[in-house]
């Protein structure tokens, strides 16, 4: 069971990262899971009046607030829009739509879920994550840097580009978590993501690298999709073990290439 | 501590534990047709509006809709229609999952949903044990209107 001494919920993002800073406190995001920890935290810190639920719209680029819930790709008319509704369709798949409402883009990001789709598919788009204090990385950074101390995600910058893109993924039911999920997206170079493994989403980078200056056609698909499971490191857990996950990823892979050829 | 929150445009004081859960706090204060189902904010029978969306009320800290505004079924107009037409295409068996499928549903009608598939992605969450759905579909579909 959780159990919280006291319940803020801050103005601001400074008043909050004074909070988290000086007490033994922690963000909660959106929540949506939390209850069913078994934790003891003297603080729960809630931006949900912090001003962080802000879509905007800068020229090339969209600034989504850590706030944001992911329901929102689904709903907003810039964010459902975004690369011709790629992200409106990762997220609708993600358990209901009541869960869709509560869960916020920082509350996944920030602790780097490994069974998350929207982070495998925000690894294929120019995106930056924006920390309060440590500031700007590129999700990809961010994903492998281990802060030194807390910090508060602020937003995420999404750039437009002219990008095609795909998102596959295996579940044992339509609304369960994924088992494996692949994003990919081709534009001058392809990129391609894979998280669910059951660790956080991670780039094929060698197979990145062997796609190169390629044109996609069946042959070279097989053999990249191949590399990827190859490249990529899987584990066992409750869901599906190594192999499993590993042979699943090749046909993912396949399909997902297929749809941006 | 205390929270102040307006449940079904009536403005409330509640005196709440910084870990409650929106849920059993609603409950304690007598607004049962909020129903406990899987506690895991994964079947939709506990669903409520916060500010208008609609949220597994079983994974929210009562502490986060201080100064927000909560609707409950008993909070729609529209949802004694959609009760109806639900008994009418014999939806309800028990009717234990009903309060939260109502309130989910009365949302899309106010976003004017009309895209049978639009409607599965949104209602995919709300489970029913007994009724293998046929009927609810048949029901929600003509209270939505659903383009055929």
């Amino acid at each position: 069971m959780i159990k919280f001494k006291e319940y803020i919920k801050p103005k601001t993002i400074e008043d909050a990262y004074n909070l988290l800073t000086t007490k033994n406190a922690e963000i909660i995001g959106g929540g949506a899971f939390l209850r069913l920890s078994n934790r003891k935290i003297d603080v729960a810190i809630d931006l949900i009046d912090a001003n962080l639920n802000f879509i905007n719209e800068i020229n090339d680029s969209v600034e989504i607030g850590s706030m944001v819930t992911i329901s929102e790709f689904e709903e907003n008319p810039v964010l459902s829009k975004l690369y011709n509704g790629f992200l409106k369709n990762v997220s609708e798949t993600v358990l209901s739509f009541q869960m869709r409402n509560i869960i916020t883009v920082g509350g996944t990001l920030y602790p780097k879920y490994g069974f998350s789709d929207l982070i495998t598919a925000l690894l294929v788009l120019p995106t930056e994550v924006y920390l309060y204090k440590s500031g700007k990385f590129s999700v990809e950074d961010f994903l492998k840097t281990r802060l030194e101390h807390k910090d508060i995600l602020a937003k995420i910058v999404i750039k437009k580009e002219n990008l095609k893109t795909s998102f596959q993924y295996i579940r044992n039911s339509e609304y369960d978590f994924s088992i494996l999920n692949v994003a990919v997206s081709k534009g001058n170079e392809v990129k391609i993501a894979v998280g669910g493994r059951p660790a956080v989403a991670q780039l094929a980078y060698k197979t990145m690298q062997f796609l190169h200056g390629k044109d996609l056609n069946e042959e070279i698909i097989k053999e990249a999709a191949k590399m990827v499971s190859e490249e990529i490191p899987f584990a066992d857990d409750i869901k599906a073990s190594k192999e499993y996950r590993k042979k699943v990823c090749e046909a993912l892979v396949k399909r997902a290439l297929l749809e941006v050829m | 501590m205390k929270i102040n929150v307006t449940i079904n445009n009536e403005k409330k004081e509640l005196e709440i534990a910084p870990d409650d859960i929106l849920l059993d706090v609603l409950r304690r204060y007598g607004y049962h047709s909020v129903r406990r189902g899987c506690d895991t904010g994964m079947c939709g029978i506990c669903t409520v509006l916060l500010d208008g969306k609609p949220v597994p009320s079983c994974s929210i800290f009562a502490a986060r809709v201080d100064g927000h505004e909560i609707t409950t079924v008993e909070g729609l107009p529209e949802a004694k229609e959609l009760a109806k037409i639900l008994a009418e295409e014999g939806a309800d068996q028990c009717g234990f999952c009903s309060p939260g499928l109502i309130v989910n549903t009365v949302y899309l009608k106010k976003l004017k949903i009309k895209k049978i598939e639009e409607v599965k992605i949104k209602l995919i969450g709300n489970l029913c044990r007994c009724t293998g759905y046929v009927g609810q579909h048949r029901a929600i579909e003509k209270f939505l209107g659903v383009e055929k």
